[in-house]
Order: C-alpha cells, then structure tokens, then sequence
C-alpha cells in the first residue's frame, strides 16, 4: 500500500502537524539561554548542599536520637518506638546506607520545602476561586501522569544534571496533591464559621489566617504527607539526572544486576518513606484526639516541663 | 420623617433582595410592572429572598421578627450588618447608611457597633471559649489585656465561668449558645443580631436562655433584632414583633396588637393557640361605664372587685373568681369600664364579648 494514500477512516496517519519537531525547538530555544537560569541554579543548589552537609554532619547516632525526639513529639510514643527500629535497621542494612539515606532526606526535605513554598498559596487560590481552580486542574493532572522521562530532557537541557534539575523533577510529581488538598480543606472550613468571622469584623486577610488556614490544617497536613511520599517515588528518576543517594544505589545495581545492592537500596527508601509518613500523619492530629490540651503538654517537651515543673 | 428616622437606630427602608444571576433585570421589572414572586421565579429564573421590606427599630427596642423557615427572616437580618447586599433600598444604621460604607467602615461597624448570634452557634473549634468570645476585640487589635477583661465579663454574664479555657466540643449545646451570646456582647456593641439563637435547644434549655437572655437583655439595653420561628418567644420576647411571610412583612406591631387584631388570615391562624392570658389588658376588653349603664341601668360599684386597664386577663380571672360581680376598671380612681364574666371569657378566645371594644 501506498504511504501517501489518503483513507477517510483513517485521516490521522496522512496529516502530521510537525508538533514533536516544535517541541523540539523548546529543547534549542532551553540550550541557548542556559546562561540565564545559572544564578538560580546556583542559588538552590546550594541550598540543596547546605541541607545534604548539615544532615550528613551530625553523627548517626544522634541524628537517630533526634528523629525518635521528634517523632514521640509529633506522633506519640508508639510512633516514636517505630521510628526508632526504622532507622537502627536502615543504618545496619549496608555501612554506608546511613549516609545515602541523609543525602536523600536532604533532596526530598528541598523538595518538600520548595512544594510547601508554591503549593500553599496556589491551593488557597484554588480554594477561594472556582475559575483558577478549573484552570488548575488539567495542569494539575498533567503533573501527575505524564511520564517523568518526558520532562526530564528538558529540564536537563535547562539547567543541567544535578541536585536542582532532581529537585525541579521532583517537585513536578510531587506538587500536585498539596494544592489539591489545600484547596479541599479550604473548601471544607465551615461556611457558617467563616460567615461568624465577617459579621465580627474580620478582613479576608484575618479570615485566611485565623479561621480558615487553621480549620484546614489536618488536610493540607495530609497533602504534605502525600508531597513527601512521591518526592521518595522518584528519587530513583531523580537519580538518572546525577542526584546522590538511595536512588542511585538502585539505578547502579539495576546496571550490574546485583539484586542484593538494589535490595538494600530499595529498602532503605521504604523505611525512610515510613519514618517521614509516620511523623507527619501524626502532625495532622490534633494533640486534644491524643488526650491532651497543646502540643507542649505531650512528647519530650512536656515530660521535660513537667519535670522542671516538679523541682 | 426625618427626624423619626434620627431615632431609630436600625431604619430599614424598601429593602428588596432578589437571588439570582438576573436578579437586577428582575428587579427592574418588579418596580416598572410589579411582577410577583412566582412572575419573577418563571420569567427571570431568580428567587425573591425579602420584599419591600421598611421598618425601624429605636434605641433599646427588641424587635423581633417572626415566620416559617423560607420566609426570608435569616436573609433580611443579614442586611443589617452587611452580610448580604440589597438588590434595592436602604438600611440606616444610626443615621449611618450600611451600604455606603467602605470595606474599612464597615468592618469597623461590625466589630464595635454589631454583635451577632447565630442558629447554629458558629463558634471556631479551634479556640478556646476565651479566644471565640473576644475575636471581635482581636481582629480590631486591641490591647491583649483589655480584650481579655471585657472577654471574661461577658464569660461571666452569661454564667460560664471557669469555661474559659475550654474547646466549644468540650460544651453541651446550651452553653456553646451562651459563649455564642457572650462573644455577641464582649465589645458591648449598641446593637445584637440573633438570628434563631435558641431554635436549635431543646425546650428546656430554651427556656433558661430565654430567660438568661432577658434578664441581660433589662440591664444592658441593646437594641435588638431578634429572628424566631416561635411565636411564643417572639410573644415573649419582644416589645414589637414584625411577622414575616414569603420575604413580606405582612403585620407590624406589638404582641397584644398581633394576638387581638390579626391583620390576616395567615396571622390569624399563627396567633390561633396563642394563650391570651398574659397579652390582653383589661383596657382591651371592658365595656364602657356608659353603655353598660344604658344595658343594665344604674349600678353601685361600691361591693365590686377593681381592676387597673392594665391588668392582664390573668389577673381578671383571679379578682372574677372570688366573686359574682362584674369587675370594674378604675383609672386615676375613676371607674371608667367593665368587665363582665362573659366578656373576660369571650377575651380568653381572643374575641371580645358584643358590648366589649375588642372587635373580630
């Protein structure tokens, strides 16, 4: 059969828009103005060094002591305990797993950060208007399914590999359930409360910030939670771009076939998403659901006040 | 007018509120060709919320406003601070016109001039009863200190003590209502909203907020527009009562006007099983000295029972029992009118006997 035969049922295969060859120019149109994304770049990469030295230069046993502190403080004491034989497994798995560990906790704190940073004011715009919110959504959507792979060359080609184009991938995947929560729970804050706090005089400003941010604050909690679950998913992508960490471990012993040092790879991810996940679902309860009035009254800081209260 | 109007601290002035995305259109047509409420509903496809709605409330007055839900009563109340904005007319608030007011303005209005209680209490579950009582005095940047003090006096009018530093979800309902009356009074505002304060409580503590509320309400003397379903608590309550049906105020006046002389049918049949004891005065029901002498030819009053015009049905009933006379109204020490036992009974049903003044 001729290639140039033009059939009705299938008009598709005749026409060809030159769409992937635009897109292409992006990639040219990326290469050529490198030089002006250079100060950004090296802003957020240092940042990204910064958390990565400062993680990596506390000794791993403090590091753990801290994390357990953290999490009886946030989670309560089972969390705490869970935490705990997490990271003693996580440190025993390989000798240098500890140290790839923290390296990816910094990538993914950078990220969650940065999403943190963006996400929250999109989601309460999205949560204020109906228009931004159904302008958001194909953008939201695309962020989440497109496959990595095909932002990755572009993003690369911008910016080059490194811990930022890892970071910016990460971000992309990470960032939409943050606004889509924070946009549910500002949707969800009590319209009567929210009516209570304008026939008291509040302006929009103090109705955002003392009614509404605070009423949706589980939600958005459960959105940072979902952010940091997929900033871990992607650390093996990332990791094709020359991010450091876990994620490379996987990809160097998927290279070699070595089952054992994927393994090791592959479960220090798992327990690190666990620890993360564990800590901030306990943030999202309010400390009155765990029997007590403020959060200082429970956790290491209300044994250490009680303690000082006592003496 | 004008003057009349310089009193009144809420004047509500032709207020019409129409829902709907062609609700300035429908509007337009209501003036120019008086269309009715279904008309605008077909035609326009918007919902009248009030309609027409003029009156005015003076200083210390508690007006309460009566009807079923869908009436329009919680729409019209929120025009008062602003809440919703009319299609058409005007609301003063002490001479001050609600709807010229910038946003500043009427934020400051609402925080210090208004205070609003809700159905459905609203209060934020997030703050402690002392952090919900003194937002107003919060958003207004007040001195923690002082808001704290004014805060703890309206804790304290209410009888919620020791509260203070508890979650609304920690209260049963009839307390979350008096932290709501509380946060309504803290910055003692001139005015209060309530709109269905008690309406979801259950009969007894309804009863103990009423009184609660009245006994506050003597010694603070707010003007008050107060929203109720309940012609009881509205008969209770209130000095004037509006009653309200599909977003008109049909009857303005007060409870004895609205109990003796329905202005219709659907009046008629609120006020039906009303008890009349405690609303109509003697004054209303007896017969004249005059006419009564004419029927019954000269008298002497010197053995009969003697009643002030004032005196409610009530005590007609005990001063009538003791004896088989008539009761004689006196005032200023002058007998001016009668009651026989066929007019005080005929002024239990809400009618008044064929030589009484009551006409029905």
């Amino acid at each position: 059969m001729a290639e140039n035969t033009y059939s009705i049922l299938d008009p598709f295969s005749a026409v060809d828009l030159g769409l992937a060859e635009s897109a292409d120019g992006v990639k040219q149109w990326a290469i050529a103005n490198r030089a002006l994304i250079q100060p950004v770049k090296k802003f957020f990469n240092e940042m990204i060094v910064g958390i990565d030295t400062a993680l990596n230069a506390v000794p791993p046993l403090v590091m753990l002591v801290m994390l357990v502190l953290i999490a009886w403080q946030a989670a309560g004491r089972r969390v705490a305990i869970l935490v705990g034989v997490s990271m003693l497994a996580l440190g025993f798995l390989s000798p240098n797993a500890w140290g790839l560990a923290m390296t990816t906790l910094a990538i993914v704190v950078s990220a969650v950060i940065l999403c943190f940073i963006i996400g929250l004011p999109l989601g309460v715009l999205a949560g204020k208007n109906d228009r931004f919110e159904a302008a958001m959504r194909p953008v939201l959507d695309t962020m989440q399914t497109i496959p990595a792979f095909v932002y990755l060359v572009p993003v690369v080609m911008l910016i080059g590999i490194g811990n930022v184009s890892g970071v910016i991938v990460t971000i992309i995947f990470a960032l939409p359930p943050l606004i889509r929560l924070t946009s549910l729970g500002i949707r969800g804050v009590n319209a009567s409360v929210v009516e209570a706090a304008r026939a008291f005089g509040a302006s929009p400003r103090q109705i955002l910030f003392k009614v509404e941010l605070p009423l949706a604050t589980p939600t958005i909690l459960a959105g940072v939670n979902q952010t940091i679950m997929l900033s871990l998913s992607m650390v093996v992508i990332a990791s094709m771009i020359s991010v450091k960490g876990l994620g490379n471990e996987v990809l160097r012993a998927m290279g070699r076939l070595d089952a054992g040092k994927a393994l090791v790879g592959g479960l220090g991810i798992v327990i690190l998403a666990i620890v993360l996940d564990r800590i901030t679902q306990g943030m999202g309860q309010s400390g009155r659901d765990r029997g007590h009035r403020h959060w200082w009254q429970g956790g290491p800081v209300g044994a250490v006040l009680r303690l000082a209260g006592k003496t | 007018m004008t003057t009349q109007a310089d009193e009144a601290v809420i004047d509500c002035r032709n207020l019409w509120k129409i829902f709907g995305r062609r609700a300035d259109e429908a509007m337009k047509a209501v003036q120019e060709q008086g269309l009715g409420k279904l008309e605008v509903r077909d035609r326009f496809d918007c919902v009248v919320g009030v309609q027409d709605a003029t009156f005015s409330v003076g200083r210390g007055e508690i007006f309460c406003i009566m009807g079923l839900s869908g009436s329009g009563k919680s729409t019209l109340i929120r025009h008062v601070n602003r809440l919703i904005e009319p299609t058409s007319g005007q609301l003063f608030i002490e001479g001050q016109d609600v709807n010229q007011l910038s946003a500043r303005e009427l934020r400051e209005v609402r925080a210090e001039k208004i205070g609003m209680v809700f159905q459905n209490m609203a209060l934020m579950p997030h703050r402690t009863v002392l952090e919900n009582v003194s937002f107003s005095q919060e958003v207004r940047g007040h001195d923690a200190r002082e808001r704290r003090e004014n805060a703890m006096r309206a804790i304290d009018a209410v009888d919620l003590n020791g509260w203070d530093q508890k979650y609304p979800d920690e209260l049963s309902g009839g307390m979350q209502q008096r932290v709501g009356l509380a946060r309504a009074i803290a910055a003692d505002p001139s005015i209060l909203l309530m709109d269905e304060p008690f309406s979801a409580l259950d009969p007894l503590i309804r009863r103990q907020l009423q009184d609660k509320f009245m006994s506050l309400s003597a010694e603070m003397k707010k003007t008050t527009l107060f929203i109720t379903h309940d012609l009881d608590e509205a008969i209770r309550i209130g000095d004037r009562i509006a009653i309200m049906k599909d977003g008109a105020l049909v009857q303005v006046g007060t409870p004895e006007d609205i109990v003796t002389s329905p202005a219709d049918d659907y009046v008629a049949d609120f006020v039906a099983g009303i008890s009349k004891l405690e609303l109509i005065s003697a004054g209303k029901i007896m017969e004249p000295v005059a006419s009564f002498e004419q029927r019954q030819g000269p008298i002497d009053l010197g053995s009969w029972p003697e009643a002030h015009p004032d005196h409610s049905l009530d005590d007609l009933v005990n001063l009538s029992i003791a004896t088989q006379h008539p009761v004689v109204v006196k005032a200023d020490g002058r007998a001016i009118g009668i009651v026989t036992k066929n007019a005080l009974l005929r002024g239990i049903q809400g009618h008044a006997d064929d030589a009484g003044s009551l006409k029905h």
